[in-house]
């Protein structure tokens, strides 16, 4: 029997999405985290390789592998609580269909992760990519109250919950997030979501990059914290000249208090835009990362934010560039080199600042990995969870690289 | 324990910090928790982290279990050790070893008070924000274990939204760092997996946080409610609006006569069912006015009799101090007192407090609540005495029933204070074997020999296999274990 068979006995004829044309392997959509289980105990046990993808908008879908899992049958929200600022979704739903279903009961997730707006959700909390909201309101694990998840034996396994706070065992929802799918597949997504900001209002200026870190550095010493403050390059503002944005959202009062203070800034060149303006000014930018062939990012410090900077644009290049200097984080996006890759790293490495590979062909991230080397002590843990996680290596993901 | 083994330690960070006599080790016995006791072997406390590392490669060589501790505030039994395990005390690891201004960040020991980091970043106009109420005490080694809480961690988030980066002793003796400066997880988020460990994963040496600006706005209120219900409606309704409190407190009947018998006497009504601390704060006086006049209004349309403002920083510290006193308030209600913590959707919190006055009732118990309403953590707090079986008889059922209800209502057996030894019971009825299994697994990858705080968090009679033959059938799905106790469980909380 067949692959193709085996998998269509198990699951259905229906859950194998198209036949596989010579060259391809099958897709699978597994219509239930159940499903998922099962299809990954199968592979587990004949030694099938799986890669998993979401809608297939982020990650290249070239790892080399007997089976495509897609988790976008897996595109309920099972639950929204507007009342306890909490949802629950399946890992396949896309972004734009969540964001909408959450807007429609007054309720709100501040994430504006980079890539399209259907990428799915599950794809967000594996990469652990955030967007320009990372400033105002913390990292993807941040957002997460609970995940469930597939192991690469086919075991389903829950951590942490849908309340608000919960220590209950060890954070295995923090382990997910970020983790590349080295540790399972996501299915199910326990989400802290905001009330729907009342007001929401999106400043920038225009000019050299140098003056404009000039202005993020008088508004973090003016104490300003706006939901989100980004360096935005000329490329991916697509204006004449970097583009400094700054977006502020909550109560009426509170904006407004925050836009008179941030016009006293930069001798008060700070410019509005409108609402319609604004959302596309940042679903550009963020959709512009699904766009090139390599994107990665650089968690480094508020100080020091200049030379990083600095650094990226000058080992690579400074056409497509995205820096939150509050944060101290940059994401890149453009063609590089394992090479080149791994000689930022390295420099990088120096100054304990890490880069991750957000996204790249299978040939780049397998050779550079998304992780790259680990610190010391480091890699036996890794090693140790992905043996625990996934024993047969069935879930194809390149955390290392062959580094 | 081998007296030779308090020589090898004395070898390594002096005499006077082994402490083996039983008057000594006695100090070691309790946590903050009253129901559990267990006397340690030895207690050794090392002065630098070069001095943790040589002690932990002899317990390692030697393999003798150990449990780190920090003030002992916890209230799970999660810092105690038995006769043959070796308590290592962390308190003289106290050195704040950076500040950094310019990129927000602190660098500290394990053994730094909570509140004195805050005190220290102060003058720059910082502070560390998650605030326990035993924040004079506890330490920050301990809050990394438990991933602690506090008031206003309802706007700035739990303990681990504050750690950016860990230097480990893993359990054989070896250092690793976790994380970066920045708070960029290098690699898979492993800090975010190290905190809230309750000390199973190794021993935090150096703990790199985040400071967040002292806000240059504040306001404090204070609502009082004729009923329990009320006032929980009003936290839905405050938060539902979209308004984000610093801190959001409730305090019932109980409590508040309590604190008002006490030094801490703030000033709560003492014929209010409930009174709710708000409050709200931000950089700007005219949004954070704003904000304050909403949720006034909210309180009032909700049932509050009265909504008092705090008019300046001396009336809002008095009103904050009969809140984080309360614990200590209530020693003046009985001999002993068991600090519960569960955690259930905002929107459960009328029917849930209605449920636990009940089982209060029906086991003839003084339940006292005090909690952080804006997050659904409950603390009902028990006070009893410990010297009659009966009562303690009556408290642990009464304990395992209200676990049970805010698991029924969609809540968990835990928001704060961890599972330790207390809450090992409650396991397998918030998770099923295999997740069990998969808890038990990671901890095996940190700590294979299960040295290291042996015998809490994971209760491992409930664990399903993790390398054997997995469950044929479809879906695989785990039957949820029976809980190993004698308490008795209501059947309806199995299902949820």
């Amino acid at each position: 029997m067949s692959l193709l068979d085996k998998v269509r006995a198990l699951l259905g004829r229906d859950a194998v999405l198209e036949g596989p044309a010579s060259g391809e392997i099958p897709r699978v959509a597994p219509p239930t985290p159940d499903a998922v289980a099962l299809l990954l105990g199968t592979a587990h046990e004949e030694g099938w390789r799986v890669r998993v993808e979401g809608t297939g908008s982020w990650l290249p879908p070239d790892a080399p592998a007997d089976l495509t899992l897609t988790t976008r049958r897996l595109d309920r929200v099972t639950a929204v609580e507007p009342q306890d600022l909490v949802a629950t979704a399946e890992a396949g739903i896309g972004w734009d269909a969540l964001r909408q279903q959450l807007a429609d009961r007054g309720a709100w997730l501040a994430l504006d992760p980079p890539g399209i707006a259907g990428r799915s959700l599950g794809s967000v909390v594996a990469t652990g990519t955030a967007g320009p909201l990372r400033a105002g309101f913390g990292p993807v694990r941040d957002h997460l109250l609970g995940v469930t998840f597939v192991t690469g034996d086919g075991r389903i396994i829950q951590g942490g919950g849908r309340v608000m706070k919960n220590v209950a065992g060890y954070d295995l929802t923090r382990l997910q997030a970020g983790a590349f799918g080295a540790f399972g597949v996501i299915v199910l997504v326990h989400l802290r979501l905001r009330a729907l900001p009342r007001a929401d209002e999106t400043l920038v200026l225009e000019g050299p990059a140098e003056e404009l870190l000039a202005a993020a550095d008088e508004i973090r010493a003016a104490e300003l914290a706006p939901a989100a403050l980004e360096l935005l390059s000329p490329a991916l503002a697509r204006r004449e000249r970097w583009v400094l944005a700054a977006r502020l959202v909550g109560s009426p009062a509170a904006v407004a208090a925050e836009e008179g203070d941030l016009r006293g800034v930069a001798g008060g060149r700070f410019a509005p835009l409108r609402a319609e303006e604004a959302h596309a000014f940042w679903s550009r930018a963020a959709e512009a990362f699904a766009l090139r062939p390599v994107t990665f990012r650089v968690g480094g410090l508020p100080e020091g934010g200049e030379e990083l900077l600095d650094l990226v644009r000058h080992q690579l290049s400074d056409e497509w560039v995205s820096a939150a200097p509050g944060v101290g984080s940059i994401r890149w996006a453009g063609e590089a080199s394992a090479e080149r890759l791994r000689r930022l790293r390295r420099t990088l490495a120096g100054q304990e600042v890490p880069l991750t590979l957000e996204r790249a062909p299978w040939a780049l991230r397998s050779a550079v990995g998304h992780f790259g080397a680990y610190r010391e002590g480091v890699g036996p843990l890794v090693a140790g969870l992905r043996h625990t996680f996934d024993p047969k290596g069935t879930l194809v993901a390149a955390v290392e690289g062959d580094e | 324990m081998d007296s030779s083994l308090a020589s090898a330690l004395a070898g390594l960070v002096g005499e006077r910090h082994v402490r083996a006599a039983h008057a000594e080790r006695l100090a070691y016995a309790m946590d903050g928790l009253p129901t559990h006791h267990s006397l340690p072997g030895l207690a050794v406390l090392p002065g630098t982290r070069d001095e943790v590392v040589a002690v932990v490669r002899l317990l390692a060589d030697l393999e003798v279990p150990f449990v780190p501790r920090g003030a002992g505030t916890g209230l799970s039994g999660g810092a105690l050790a038995d006769h043959a395990a070796v308590l290592l005390v962390l308190t003289r690891l106290n050195r704040i070893l950076k500040i950094d201004v310019a990129n927000r960040l602190a660098v500290v020991e394990p053994g730094v008070v909570n509140a004195r980091l805050s005190a220290a970043a102060a003058p720059h106009r910082l502070h560390y924000a998650p605030d326990p109420s035993s924040q004079t005490a506890c330490t920050l080694g301990g809050n990394v274990a438990e991933n602690a809480g506090g008031p206003h961690c309802l706007k700035y988030g739990v303990t681990t939204s504050h750690i950016l980066a860990l230097e480990v002793v893993r359990a054989d003796g070896s250092v690793v760092n976790l994380g970066s400066p920045g708070g960029e997880p290098w690699g898979p988020d492993l800090v975010g997996v190290f905190v809230g460990s309750e000390g199973n994963f190794g021993v935090a040496t150096r703990i790199t946080v985040r400071l967040v600006p002292l806000p240059r706005a504040v306001r404090t209120l204070l609502a009082d409610f004729s009923s329990l219900r009320a006032a929980g409606e009003a936290v839905s309704a405050i938060i539902g609006a979209g308004l984000v409190p610093a801190a959001l407190e409730m305090m019932d009947r109980s409590c508040i006569q309590a604190v008002e018998d006490s030094v801490y006497a703030a000033g709560y009504p003492r014929d209010a069912a409930a009174v709710l601390l708000v409050e709200l704060d931000g950089r700007s006086e005219a949004a954070v006015d704003e904000e304050a006049r909403q949720a006034a209004s909210l309180l009032s349309a909700q049932g509050a009799r009265h909504v008092r403002q705090a008019a300046d920083a001396k009336e809002r510290e008095k009103l904050w101090q009969g809140r984080k006193k309360a614990f200590g308030a209530m020693g003046r209600l009985s001999r002993d007192l068991v600090v519960q913590d569960a955690v259930v959707p905002r929107s459960s919190l009328p029917d849930v407090l209605e449920s636990i006055a009940a089982i209060a009732a029906r086991y003839d118990l003084v339940v006292s609540n005090v909690f952080h309403a804006g997050d659904g953590n409950l603390h009902p707090n028990i006070s009893f005495d410990a010297r009659d079986p009966e009562t303690v008889d009556r408290v642990e059922h009464a304990s395992a029933e209200i676990m049970a209800t805010c698991i029924a209502a969609g809540g968990t057996i835990t928001g704060e204070h961890g599972v330790g030894l207390d809450k090992l019971r409650y396991m397998p009825l918030v998770f099923d074997g295999d997740s069990l299994a998969a808890m038990h697994a990671v901890r095996r990858v940190f700590d294979p020999d299960e040295r290291v705080n042996p015998g809490k968090v994971i209760p491992v009679h409930a664990c399903r296999e993790w390398a054997g033959v997995r469950n044929a059938e479809f879906g695989m799905r785990n039957v949820r274990s029976r809980v190993d106790s004698a308490f008795h469980i209501p059947h309806s909380a199995l299902d949820v």
